[in-house]
C-alpha cells in the first residue's frame, strides 16, 4: 500500500528584516527537516504548542507555503500544484478560524459551490445534487445555502468548511486546529461528525491540534513537535502514558486533569528559547532536567524506541 | 441597503448634505431642457447687470452674457469633470492598490515606492506640470487632477487589501482552485468595495475644488465655456466693482463642495463597521444602573454577587446576558464559574466592578456587597478607588491589556501611584518586587523591557504582576490562561494558587476548562444561557454533577489517557439570550426535559449545594437527602 503523504526532510525557513535588495538579516527556522509518512486510512494527529512550526508544515502540504528544502509525495506521486484543479482534488485544507475562512460577502451557496465549479468542472444542476449530499453528510440543513457566513455560530461555520473541503472530494484533508476555536460541547460535535465522515468516504486525516487529549482521541497515531521539529513520534494510546521524550512527558504533565492536584510541572520561570537566535544541540535543552553536555552540542535524530515509537533525545525516558 | 440608508438619514447634516446635492444635481441634469438663455452669447450693451435686473435673475458678466445659464452650464460641467477624475482615480488607484496588496513582497514594493515618488511632489505642482506637459484644456485638467489623486487611493486600498489578502478565506478560494485573476475580482473586491466607497465620498469634493482650480488659473476650461473656475477666473477683474460675479459662482462651489462632504461624512459613518459598532459613542466610566430592585445588605464574604441581572439595550432587542446571577467568596476561597461561550460569566465579572460598556450594558437588578458596601450604584469615585486596589482584575490577553509603547515598570508604577502617594525610587523598587513575586526571572533588568519584549507566559505574569499591585482582597480572573500554551498555564496555575495560600486573596475565576477549575477552585458555579445552574464545591460538582448540563458539560471534554473513542456531544445550540425561553433554557437540548421544564425553574438548596433543575440526576437528591 502506498502511503497517503510521505515529507522527506521538508524544511521551512523564513528571511527576517528583508531589505528591498540584499540578503535578509536574519533566518527563523519555523519547520526543520521533517520526514514523516502518513497511511492510506489513517489519522495522524500532530501536536505542539504555538509557535512549533505545525501549521507552517501543514500549510507546506497544501502547498500555501513553499518549501524550503524537502520533497512532498501525496499518494505517490511529487507534489505538483501547476494545475490547481488536479491538486485541489487530492488534497484540501479546514482551517482554524471557522468564521474568517468563509468569505463575509459571499452566500454559502456561492462558497460551497466554488470547488464544485473550478476543480470538477459541474454543470447546475449537478451541483444541487451534489451539494445535497455534502449538506446532509455534514449534518447542515439546504434552507442555509442562501444565507450569508456573519449569520452562523461558530460550530455551524466550521461545518460549511469540512463541507467546502469535501466538495473538492480529495482523499486527504488537513485539519489545522478544527476544534480550537469552538466551545465543548460543540468541539464533540465536530469531532464526532469528522469520525463519521472519515469512516464513510474513508479519508486519511492529518490532524493539527494543541490540544493533547483531542488529539489522543482522534488519531491513529500522533506526531509532537517542539521548535519546528518532530521529537517523538508514537501510537496514540502509547505517546501520552509512556512518552520516551522529556518534552512529551512535560506537555503531558501541562495538561489540566480533573483529579490531579496542582503541581508546576517544570522549574519555575523558564522561557522558550529565542527562535533568532538558537543555541546548537537539542533546542529543549535549556529546558530539560536530564540534559547533559551533549544535548548542548550535538542536535538528536529521531531514533526508534520502541516497535512503533520513535523520539529524538539523546537520554530518552524510560 | 435599507439599513444603510436608514444609518445614514440619522444623520441630520448628511441627510441635509444629501438632499442639496441630489437638488444640485437635478437642476444640473434638467439644463438642457430648462429655458434657459444662451450661456455663451455675449451682448456687450448689458454687462455686468445686478442680480434680479429684467430678464437676467443672477445679472450678466463681463461679457453681459447671462450669469444664470452660465451658473447651470458650469455646474453640470464641474460636476461631471469632478466626478469622472474622482472615478478614474478610484478606479486606477484601487487597481493598482488591490494588486500591490495582493501580491505583496517586491510587486508591492516596486508600485509602493512609484506611488510615493508620486506624492512627493506637492499635488497642485504635480497637476500644473502634468496640464503643462499635455497641453490646456479641461480633458487634460481631468487626467491631472485623477493622477494626482491615484495615490491616494492606492494607499488606502493597498492597506486594506493587505489585510484582507492573509484572511483564511482567501487560501481557501486558492485551494478550491480559484486563480489570482478570480481570487482578486470574486474574493478581495467585494471585500474592499466600502472603502473603496468610502474614500471615493469624501474626495469628490476636493476634485471638484482641484478642477475649479485649474479652471481658474486658465488651464482647465478655455472661453467661451463655463465651468466654475473659469467663471471665477473671469471674474477676478471685477471683483471690486461687480462682485457679484465671483460671488455667485464662489457660493455655488460651496454647496456643491460643502454638501459633498457632509454627505461624504455620513456614508463613511454608516459603512465603517468599527463606527456602526459604537466606537464613536464614549463608553460611561461605570455601567448605567436601572435597578428594578436591591437586595438588602449588608453581605457576606469578601464578595456577595445577589440576584445581580445585567442586559444589553441594543435597539429594539434586549440582551438578557446575566440573569439572577447570586455568587458569594470567602477571603482566600478560590470560586470557579465554568461556562461555554456567551453564557454570561464574563458578562458577571464586568458588572462587579461596573466595567461593562454603557450604552449598550444596563444592569437592571440586583446587587454587588464588597465589604458591606453596594458596588451596583455606587458612586464612580467609590468604583474607582476600588478598582485595581482592593478589587483587581486579570484578562485573558495580556498583549491588549498592557500599554505596547510604555514599559512594564513604569506600568506597575503607576498601577500603584494612582491610589496611593509613593515616591519614585520607591514606586520603581517595588515594581521589581512585584516582578519577583510572580517570579520573573532577572526582575530588574525585565522592569525597563516593553510588552513586546516578553512571550505570552511573561506578559500574563506582568499582568497578574498589576493585578497584586495594591494588596487587593479580590481577584477577578478573566480565563487568564486561556491565550497560553499547556506548559505555560500550568506555572500560571500555580503561581495563582501559592500567592493565594501566601496572602489570603480571594479569586473570581472564569474559565471554560473542567480541569483548570478542579486544580484551582474550591467551589464552582456552572452558568448556561445567563444563569447559573448549579453551584457547589468542586470535588462534589466533579464528581457528581446534579445539573444534566454539567454532566453532558463534562462528558464532551476529552481527558488525556482515555484513548481513541467517540466523544459525547450534546446535541444543538445555547439560545441566544436575547430569546430566552421561560423556563429551563436548557431544556430543548436535554433528554429528562419533561412539560415542567417550561415554566420557569428556581435554584433549589442543600446544605453546600444548589442545582436549577427539576430533574437532577440521581446523586444530588441522595447527596441531599
Amino acid at each position: 500500500m502506498t502511503a497517503a503523504l510521505r515529507l522527506t526532510d521538508l524544511s521551512k525557513t523564513f528571511p527576517v528584516g528583508k531589505p528591498l535588495l540584499g540578503p535578509p538579516k536574519a533566518h527563523v527556522r519555523a519547520v526543520r527537516p521533517v520526514t514523516l509518512e502518513v497511511q492510506t486510512g489513517e489519522t495522524l494527529g500532530i501536536v505542539g504548542e504555538s509557535g512549533c512550526g505545525k501549521s507552517t508544515l501543514a500549510r507546506m502540504l497544501v502547498g500555501l507555503q513553499r518549501p524550503t528544502t524537502g520533497q512532498i509525495e501525496i499518494e505517490g506521486r511529487a507534489f505538483d500544484n501547476a494545475d490547481p484543479a488536479a491538486f485541489g482534488r487530492m488534497i484540501q485544507y479546514v482551517f482554524q478560524d471557522p468564521i474568517s475562512s468563509l468569505n463575509p460577502r459571499k452566500s454559502i451557496r456561492r462558497i460551497v459551490e466554488t470547488p464544485l465549479v473550478r476543480l470538477h468542472s459541474m454543470g447546475s444542476s449537478e451541483r444541487t445534487a451534489r451539494i445535497a449530499e455534502i449538506f446532509a453528510s455534514v449534518n447542515l440543513r439546504e434552507e442555509f445555502l442562501d444565507r450569508f457566513p456573519h449569520e452562523f455560530s461558530g460550530g455551524q461555520a466550521q461545518r460549511i468548511g469540512i463541507a467546502r473541503a469535501l466538495a473538492a472530494n480529495a482523499r486527504i484533508l488537513v485539519l489545522d486546529e478544527p476544534v480550537s476555536a469552538l466551545d465543548v460541547s460543540v468541539q464533540a460535535q465536530v469531532l464526532n461528525l469528522l469520525a463519521r465522515l472519515k469512516r464513510e468516504f474513508n479519508l486519511t486525516y492529518l490532524f493539527i491540534s494543541h490540544d493533547l487529549a483531542v488529539v489522543e482521541a482522534v488519531s491513529d497515531r500522533v506526531a509532537v513537535m517542539y521548535f519546528g521539529a518532530v521529537v517523538e513520534i508514537g501510537t496514540a494510546e502509547r505517546i501520552f502514558t509512556a512518552p520516551r521524550h522529556p518534552y512529551t512527558k512535560l506537555l503531558a504533565g501541562s495538561a489540566p486533569v480533573v483529579g490531579r492536584p496542582l503541581t508546576p510541572p517544570e522549574a519555575k520561570g523558564t522561557e522558550l528559547p529565542d527562535p533568532l537566535n538558537q543555541p546548537p544541540g537539542c533546542a529543549f535543552a535549556p529546558r530539560c532536567t536530564r540534559a547533559t553536555e551533549l544535548c548542548q552540542r550535538e542536535e538528536p535524530r529521531l531514533k526508534r524506541m520502541e516497535d512503533d515509537q520513535l523520539a529524538a533525545c539523546h537520554h530518552p525516558v524510560d | 441597503m435599507i439599513a444603510f440608508m436608514k444609518l445614514l438619514a440619522r444623520n441630520r447634516l448628511a441627510l441635509a448634505g444629501g438632499i442639496v446635492l441630489s437638488l444640485v444635481v437635478l437642476v444640473a441634469l434638467l439644463v438642457p431642457v430648462l429655458p434657459l438663455k444662451p450661456p455663451d452669447v455675449t451682448n456687450t450693451a448689458e454687462r455686468f447687470h445686478r442680480p434680479f435686473t429684467e430678464g437676467h435673475l443672477l445679472g450678466t458678466d463681463h461679457l453681459g452674457r447671462d450669469l444664470l445659464s452660465r451658473l447651470l452650464w458650469g455646474t453640470r460641467l464641474s460636476l461631471a469633470v469632478g466626478t469622472a477624475a474622482a472615478v478614474i482615480a478610484a478606479v486606477i488607484g484601487s487597481a493598482v492598490g488591490i494588486v500591490a496588496g495582493y501580491f505583496g513582497g517586491r510587486t508591492d514594493n516596486v508600485i509602493m515606492r512609484g506611488v510615493d515618488m508620486l506624492m512627493a511632489f506637492p499635488y497642485i505642482l504635480l497637476a500644473l506640470a502634468i496640464v503643462a506637459a499635455l497641453g490646456t484644456g479641461l480633458l487634460n485638467a481631468l487626467i491631472a487632477v485623477a493622477a494626482v489623486n491615484i495615490p491616494f487611493f492606492a494607499r488606502n486600498i493597498r492597506g486594506v487589501t493587505v489585510g484582507i489578502a492573509h484572511k483564511e478565506f482567501v487560501d481557501a478560494a486558492r485551494l478550491a482552485g480559484m486563480g489570482h485573476a478570480r481570487i482578486l475580482l470574486q474574493e478581495i473586491l467585494p471585500n474592499v468595495v466600502p472603502v473603496i466607497v468610502i474614500a471615493m465620498s469624501t474626495t469628490i469634493g476636493w476634485m471638484i475644488l482641484e478642477t475649479a482650480g485649474l479652471s481658474f488659473l486658465g488651464l482647465g476650461s478655455q472661453p467661451p465655456q463655463a465651468d466654475l473656475g473659469s467663471m471665477l477666473g473671469e471674474a477676478r477683474s471685477a471683483l471690486i466693482t461687480s462682485p457679484h460675479t465671483s460671488v455667485v459662482p464662489g457660493l455655488m462651489i460651496f454647496i456643491i463642495v460643502m454638501s459633498i462632504n457632509l454627505l461624504g461624512d455620513g456614508v463613511r459613518d454608516a459603512l465603517d463597521p468599527r463606527l456602526r459598532s459604537g466606537a464613536l459613542t464614549r463608553p460611561q466610566p461605570a455601567t448605567t444602573v436601572q435597578r428594578a430592585f436591591a437586595p438588602e445588605g449588608p453581605g457576606r464574604g469578601t464578595l456577595d454577587v445577589r440576584d445581580l441581572e445585567t442586559q444589553f439595550h441594543v435597539g429594539p432587542r434586549i440582551y438578557r446576558a446575566v440573569n439572577e446571577v447570586s455568587l458569594q467568596v470567602a477571603p482566600g476561597e478560590c470560586l470557579g464559574i465554568i461556562g461555554e461561550s456567551g453564557c454570561g460569566k464574563s458578562v458577571t465579572a464586568l458588572s462587579i466592578m461596573g466595567l461593562v460598556s454603557s450604552p449598550p450594558g444596563v444592569i437592571t437588578g440586583g446587587a454587588v456587597f464588597h465589604d458591606g458596601q453596594d458596588l451596583i450604584g455606587a458612586p464612580y469615585d467609590t468604583l474607582r478607588r476600588l478598582r485595581g486596589d482592593k478589587v483587581a482584575y486579570i484578562f485573558q490577553d495580556p498583549l491588549a491589556t498592557l500599554h505596547p509603547l510604555t514599559r512594564i515598570g513604569e506600568q506597575l508604577a503607576e498601577a500603584i501611584r494612582v491610589h496611593h502617594a509613593v515616591p519614585k525610587a520607591e514606586l520603581r523598587r517595588r515594581a521589581i518586587e512585584l516582578l519577583k513575586d510572580v517570579r520573573i526571572p532577572n526582575a530588574e533588568a525585565r522592569v525597563d523591557n516593553f510588552p513586546h519584549e516578553l512571550s505570552g507566559g511573561m506578559r500574563q505574569r506582568v499582568g497578574i504582576a498589576m493585578a497584586l499591585a495594591n494588596e487587593p482582597e479580590l481577584i477577578i480572573a478573566d480565563e487568564p490562561t486561556t491565550a497560553l500554551d499547556v506548559t505555560v498555564q500550568a506555572q500560571i496555575l500555580s503561581l495563582l494558587d501559592d500567592l493565594r495560600r501566601d496572602r489570603g486573596l480571594a479569586i473570581l475565576f472564569i474559565t471554560h476548562d473542567f480541569g483548570v477549575v478542579a486544580q484551582l477552585c474550591d467551589r464552582v458555579a456552572v452558568m448556561y444561557a445567563g444563569r447559573v445552574v448549579e453551584e457547589g464545591p468542586t470535588g462534589d460538582i466533579l464528581e457528581r454533577p446534579a445539573h444534566p448540563y454539567t454532566k453532558r458539560l463534562m462528558a464532551c471534554v476529552p481527558e488525556l489517557g482515555g484513548g481513541r473513542r467517540d466523544l459525547a456531544a450534546i446535541p444543538g445550540l445555547p439560545p441566544a439570550v436575547d430569546q430566552l425561553p421561560m423556563g429551563c433554557a436548557f431544556a430543548p437540548r436535554c433528554d429528562k426535559a419533561a412539560k415542567a421544564c417550561t415554566a420557569p425553574v428556581d435554584l433549589t438548596r442543600s446544605d453546600k449545594r444548589s442545582v436549577r433543575c427539576l430533574f437532577p440526576e440521581d446523586a444530588i437528591e441522595r447527596h441531599s437527602a
